[in-house]
């Protein structure tokens, strides 16, 4: 089986966002695998383990993203594939056909992507690359078997569960309860430099830039306002009601 | 040209396993320090992970990563519970190192890719009562009979003992020739006569267990032999200087995360209405700390290189050795002392590696012994 798992390299989960000049500055910042395409990654290996077959990485962004795809591969991932022309970057829209056209010309099965990256958290990009490929699709999922061609998934709606059986080849995202995570072994880490690492840009996929060009446009970025220390009413519980009300009326304006 | 740089996949192993300490390891240290116990879901993970290999060849299962490699992921394993690397320390050092370095091909098929996967645990067995530092004045004999060795004797203080299946014991087969008379030899647990004493209660390295050791007419075939009969001492001593820079590393580790720590907190405290790192004398301490544990690595990593390199490292290994435990030691006091009472204070980890850092110019050779040996290669050329 041929598994394609779309990757993202984000900022850590820790990291405090700093605005400069009007951009999120990556100054010192570190980055991490996307946590939604970790699970993406853990669960395209243990199906491989499993039935056998391949896992290809894919990302697009900048070199800094190969270090991810590297932490993958000493996971376990077989090959990975980064598109890091600068051209290519866009929104959503231009990510997905981006990745369309890599995906487009190889063998694959099963795509699993995570649910959501956690720096936009839009959540597009594996609905989006399942229109573009033309293949069924699973969201949220929290399980999945394959039995030959058959694919059972379980999805999480809120709290309900809800089990979905399709055929491959199928996208899938990953939500958190699909799996635990492994940690790269040593050997893994020495291996993964040895493991095939594809460069792509706009003319190895022959992909006209303007063809697939964001239509967002990011007019401000800013942090949410900061919120004041609250205020604690003190003195007699008669007072203290009174001063409330006071305050919501006039104040806060609320009631 | 000279590059201090370690090589990009030694970084990444590095980076590897303090992601795995960090997350899995170190929130558990407390666990571990009142269990007396490390958890066995942390010791499975860590053999998933590789860690049990560091020593071994590519050939053999192992990482073939080199001393260079070895010491870079010892300085992470240094970094969290001194127990729980002492329990890995103990087998990828001085327990494994006899059989890569000094075993014959049949002894190395047969021990190594057990060992490099944690399956079998390795210990190191010299010291007697009689044989501290003193580490010849063995009374454990070994007496040839037919196609066997017969040993009678016992070991005390011996790392890992309770969990080990693979002992390298030193024992005296010519009680003539004095050093030259020992012998070492590879003895399974399962042996007859191999009988496990006690646990010994000690003031720190919680959940790395060391107990005594009896043999009891215990039948060693005479295929474990390892090397050859009379260099058993040698072979000793070869297996200890490897095992230095490897415990240099780990002491390292334990002085920068001690470093860090008191760094946050200095910044963090406040008294007379000013972090106390304002305080000249705590910013004297910090930059002591700093600058010991920056020589300390630079000279971690320079006697690893030459181990690569096949060089002789008798007396850097020694000097690496007592660098790194007095300087553990130097940096651990100076933590207690800028926490003040929290830094005596059982709930955080201050105190815990000051009583870890306390074996460290004990053991694999005490601080006066690693100072005899660096004095006597001095002297070599006036002998
Ligand atoms: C927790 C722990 C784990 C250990 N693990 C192992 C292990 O896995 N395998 C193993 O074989 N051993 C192990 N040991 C033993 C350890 O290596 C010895 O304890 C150490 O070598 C010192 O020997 P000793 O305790 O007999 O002290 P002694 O040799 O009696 O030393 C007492 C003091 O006298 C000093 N001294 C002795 N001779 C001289 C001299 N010639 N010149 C100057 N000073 C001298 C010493 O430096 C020390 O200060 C372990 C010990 C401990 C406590």
């Amino acid at each position: 089986m041929n598994i394609i798992v779309c990757l993202k390299q984000t900022f850590d989960t820790e990291e405090k966002i700093v605005i400069e000049n009007g951009a999120i500055s990556e100054d010192g910042v570190e980055f991490i695998i996307n946590p939604y395409d970790e699970y993406a990654v853990e669960e395209a290996i243990k199906l491989r383990d499993e039935v056998g077959g391949e896992v290809t990485l894919v990302t697009v962004g900048p070199d800094r993203a190969e270090t991810a795809l590297r932490t993958a591969l000493a996971m376990g991932a077989d090959r990975a594939v980064i598109v890091n022309d600068e051209e290519l970057f866009g929104d959503q829209f231009t990510t997905a056909k981006v990745l369309a056209t890599v995906l487009k010309d190889r063998e694959y099965d099963l795509i699993i992507a995570g649910n959501m990256a956690v720096d936009n958290g839009s959540g597009q990009i594996g609905p989006r690359l399942a229109e573009e490929l033309n293949i069924p699709q699973v969201t949220t999922i929290t399980k999945i078997d394959v039995d030959g061609n058959k694919v059972t998934c379980e999805r999480d709606v809120e709290g309900d569960l809800e089990i979905i059986e399709t055929t491959l080849p199928v996208l899938v995202t990953a939500q958190q309860g699909l799996n635990e995570p492994r940690y790269p072994s040593l050997p893994g880490i020495m291996k993964a430099k040895k493991k095939p690492m594809e460069r792509l840009d706009a003319s190895d996929l022959n992909l006209d830039p303007a063809a697939v060009q964001s239509p967002t446009v990011v007019e401000e970025i800013y942090l949410p306002a900061k919120k004041d220390a609250g205020k604690i009413l003190s003195g007699d519980l008669a007072d203290q009601v009174k001063e409330l009300v006071q305050l919501l009326h006039n104040e806060a304006k609320v009631v | 040209m000279m590059n201090f740089e370690l090589p990009k996949d030694i970084q990444d192993l590095k980076l590897g396993v303090r992601d795995f300490i960090d997350n899995e390891v170190d929130p558990r240290s407390m666990e571990i320090e009142e269990t007396d116990q490390i958890p066995q879901e942390i010791i499975e993970q860590s053999k998933e992970m590789g860690l049990f290999a560091l020593s071994i060849p590519e050939e053999y299962g192992g990482l073939g990563i080199g001393m260079i490699g070895k010491v870079a992921v010892s300085e992470e394993l240094g970094r969290t519970h001194n127990g729980y690397t002492t329990v890995i320390g103990g087998h990828v050092g001085i327990g494994s190192v006899g059989i890569v370095e000094l075993g014959n091909e049949e002894q190395k098929r047969k021990y190594l890719p057990d060992m490099a996967t944690g399956e079998r645990i390795g210990a190191f067995a010299l010291t007697e009562p009689s044989a501290g530092s003193h580490a010849y004045n063995l009374k454990t004999t070994a007496v040839k009979k037919g196609d066997k060795y017969i040993l009678n004797g016992s070991k005390h203080y011996i790392t890992n003992a309770l969990i080990a299946d693979v002992f390298t014991v030193m024992a005296v087969t010519d009680p003539s020739k004095g050093p030259k008379g020992i012998t070492s030899f590879i003895v399974d647990k399962n042996t007859p006569g191999f009988v496990l004493g006690k646990k010994e209660k000690k003031m720190g390295l919680h959940g790395s267990h060391s107990a005594e050791i009896f043999f009891e007419d215990c039948e060693v075939p005479a295929e474990n032999l390892l090397g050859a009969e009379g260099q058993g001492y040698t072979n000793a001593l070869k297996i200890l200087a490897n095992g230095r820079a490897g415990m240099a590393a780990r002491n390292l580790g334990s002085c920068d995360k001690l470093l860090e720590m008191s760094l946050d907190f200095a910044h963090m405290r406040i008294q007379f209405g000013k972090p106390i790192f304002e305080q000249q004398i705590i910013q004297h301490y910090l930059a002591e700390m700093a600058m010991e544990t920056e020589a300390l690595r630079s000279m971690t990593y320079r006697v690893a290189w030459m181990v690569d390199q096949k060089m002789n490292v008798i007396k850097e290994a020694a000097m690496v050795k007592l660098l790194g435990s007095e300087t553990y030691n130097r940096v651990a006091d100076k933590a207690v002392q800028i926490h003040g009472g929290i830094g005596y204070i059982s709930e955080y980890p201050i105190e815990r590696f000051y009583r870890d850092a306390r074996i460290t110019r004990i053991y694999e050779g005490t601080s006066e012994i690693q100072k005899n040996i660096i004095a006597a290669q001095l002297h070599k050329k006036y002998a």
